[in-house]
């Protein structure tokens, strides 16, 4: 084998591995969608977050402009703190609305903003006023079957 | 000192020339009272042997004599189970890796089948060592190497593979690798095993010349006697763990020691047994009742 | 010895050793991982369509390719078709090379055969490791495209923009990148390690050859489930 037959071969392997990240990070991974670097961070308290998870989205209108990127355990007020990170090009007024959505019926689950009137804009490190936590399926059930019960209750004694 | 270069400088460089004069009246290899086993068996029971410069010395011995063993201690890949060898003034098995591979440079070792590396061509396995050791620039290395290659009669191979070569071919080759850095000894592995009579005396010739015109010393482990007693200026037979016997070629020829008589003879049985010691008699192997037995 | 390996990183700067070793290990590999990387991906677009369309939601047969060959086949299987033809070849030729008293001949020259023979093969086998992973995961999303969108007849745009929605870059794409690196090392570890250790004879050599393709074939499945299982934790 002639080196300089092999320094080819290497080169274009080479070549040819490198290209084949490329494509998995751009094509694939999606990696020019959204820059976590280019964003701003605000901050939201929600009484029950669920199942959301890091890296969940960030929807308005159904359009992702953002991500979570980190859910803490306040001790001092009790509920959880979720930091999102929301695209530059994405400005939302002060009383943006938070709450915490399911895409159908048993999909992931996602933060839906829901624009307020306000004049002034959220800026980096804001929080939320007005939030709404998830839904969780077993308090909706304990709740509908405690409505039920004590209908019962009413009429029939035994139960 | 009356010359007024009382310094330690020129004092050392005095006793370096004093310290070579006396060096170069030393024997090159010196073993004292070697020990060797592998494991329980035992290889080498209290060698003793000086092996001068400039010399070509020859190690006889029956198969599984210890012989290559005795090339292993001086490279320094095996370690005597007691006594010492000492190449050039120092104790081989007490140096460290870096100056054990310093002394290895300049000793050279033709392996019994060349051990030529598969995946290099003729020219670059002779080019190896200045690659690996020197800084030499590459067109100088290709003068040196096409010159080793002639001194071995194969300049015209140096762009075949070693898998091109034939056996006798393979070994010159390897001879001028060995060769390449110009080593104070060289060490030949059974160099004449496989060799049809004319790449044979090709070889032996070969060992001769290079060692007087390189000024090497020479060592041969080798059972076969007439090319050998043909070219070497000393012999030492190995038998049992110890020198047997040593002489010139031509005192032994005429040895009247029985096992030299037997080896250089070729005589079947003698001081070597044929047989190889057994547990049981002959008889009660194959379960043949003798009479003693009934 | 792998302090030895460690200390060979000098022997970076000899590129030509690194390179001879990249072709044999890397290049020699390329057709035996484009083709398999092919088929897998043609056969996971197949039965990911077979059952997706069950549920109505064949356009995720995208997501589907691509995740199971970032995650897991793409580094797993192109580590396990490397054990099996590079690390062979490199166990076989270093037996080889010792049984020929070559490497004895190496350190007799006052060169140490780790240094020489061993090193630049771990690290061509490194290096090569995670882009044949990534090659074998394009061809394979590629073998899914051709059997789903051009075969099948699934939406191409939901087809790639389902894909591209559910795969992070940093969980999947990387994860898979690392994963393949530690494959790298530990098939050419293995690899080298039983060459250098072989008894230098026919069947020993042999042997060694199988034992590297056993024993990296279980280390790689072993230490895959060890890696997804920090990797993937928690994380959808």
């Amino acid at each position: 084998m002639q080196r300089t037959m092999m320094d080819f071969w290497v080169g274009l392997f080479v070549m040819a591995g490198i290209g084949a990240l490329l494509v998995l990070g751009l094509k694939v991974g999606n990696l020019t969608d959204f820059q976590a670097d280019k964003g701003y961070v605000l901050i939201g308290n929600f009484e029950n977050v669920g199942g959301l998870k890091v890296r969940a989205p960030v929807k308005s209108a159904g359009v992702v402009v953002g991500r979570v990127v980190d859910i803490q355990f306040s001790v001092k007020t009790y509920d959880a703190v979720v930091t999102v990170k929301v695209d530059m090009q994405y400005q939302f007024p002060k009383d943006t609305f938070a709450s915490i959505l399911t895409s159908g019926l048993l999909g992931e689950q996602y933060i839906g903003l829901l624009p307020g009137g306000d004049e002034e804009m959220l800026t980096d490190g804001d929080k939320f006023i007005k939030t709404n936590s998830a839904i969780v399926l077993e308090e909706m059930i304990g709740r509908f079957l405690f409505d039920r019960a004590s209908e019962k209750k009413d009429s029939d004694p035994e139960i | 000192m009356a010359r007024n270069r009382g310094d330690v400088t020129y004092v050392a460089e005095l006793l370096e020339v004093e310290r070579q004069k006396l060096m170069a009246t030393l024997p090159l290899i010196e073993f004292k009272n070697v020990n060797f086993s592998y494991g329980s068996r035992v290889i080498l029971n209290g060698v003793d042997m000086n092996i001068s410069r400039g010399q070509v010395i020859a190690i006889m011995g029956g198969s599984g004599s210890g012989k290559t063993t005795l090339l292993r201690l001086i490279g320094g890949e095996a370690k005597p189970s007691a006594g010492s060898v000492s190449v050039a003034g120092r104790v081989v098995h007490e140096l460290g890796r870096d100056e054990l591979f310093k002394l290895r440079r300049k000793m050279g070792m033709l392996f019994q089948f060349g051990a030529l590396f598969t995946d290099l061509s003729v020219f670059d396995n002779v080019a190896f060592q200045m690659r690996e050791h020197t800084n030499l620039p590459e067109s100088m290395i290709r003068d040196l190497v096409l010159m080793k290659l002639h001194a071995v009669g194969l300049r015209g191979a140096h762009h075949l593979m070693p898998a091109q070569l034939s056996g006798g071919m393979a070994r010159r080759v390897a001879l001028a690798r060995s060769i390449a850095l110009d080593p104070m000894l060289m060490m030949f592995d059974e160099p004449f095993t496989g060799l049809d009579p004319i790449s044979l005396s090709v070889i032996g010739g070969l060992i001769r010349r290079l060692t007087d015109t390189l000024g090497m010393t020479s060592i041969l482990v080798t059972h076969d006697i007439q090319e050998s007693l043909r070219i070497v200026d000393y012999v030492y037979f190995l038998a049992d763990g110890v020198i047997a016997a040593h002489g010139t070629p031509d005192e032994v020829r005429e040895s009247k020691v029985p096992f030299v008589h037997q080896f250089v003879h070729g005589e079947i049985d003698g001081p070597v047994p044929f047989h190889y010691q057994a547990q049981t008699s002959y008889s009660q192997d194959l379960g043949v009742r003798t009479e003693s037995g009934v | 010895m792998l302090l030895v390996l460690l200390k060979s990183i000098p022997s970076f700067l000899r590129f030509r050793l690194i390179t001879r070793e990249i072709y044999f290990a890397g290049v020699m590999s390329l057709i035996i991982i484009l083709v398999s990387g092919l088929f897998v991906g043609m056969v996971l677009g197949l039965q990911g369509y077979e059952t997706l369309q069950k549920y109505g939601s064949e356009s995720a047969v995208g997501t589907l390719v691509a995740l199971s060959l970032l995650r897991e086949l793409g580094p797993v299987i192109a580590a396990l078709l490397f054990a099996s033809r590079a690390g062979s070849a490199m166990t076989a030729e270093i037996g080889l090379m010792k049984a020929t008293e070559q490497l004895a001949a190496m350190g007799m020259m006052a060169v140490d055969p780790i240094a020489r023979i061993v090193a630049p093969r771990f690290w061509g086998g490194v290096f090569s490791m995670p882009l044949l992973a990534a090659m074998f995961s394009v061809v394979g999303i590629f073998g899914g495209y051709l059997v789903a969108v051009v075969f099948i007849g699934v939406d191409e745009g939901s087809f790639w923009s389902q894909m591209q929605s559910s795969v992070d870059f940093r969980y999947d794409v990387v994860n898979g990148v690392i994963k393949s690196c530690f494959f790298g090392v530990v098939v050419t570890a293995i690899a080298v390690f039983e060459g250098f250790d072989a008894p230098p004879t026919a069947e020993g050599v042999s042997g060694a050859t199988t034992r590297t393709v056993v024993t990296s074939s279980l280390a790689i499945l072993g230490l895959d489930f060890v890696l997804t299982a920090f990797m993937f934790r928690g994380v959808s």
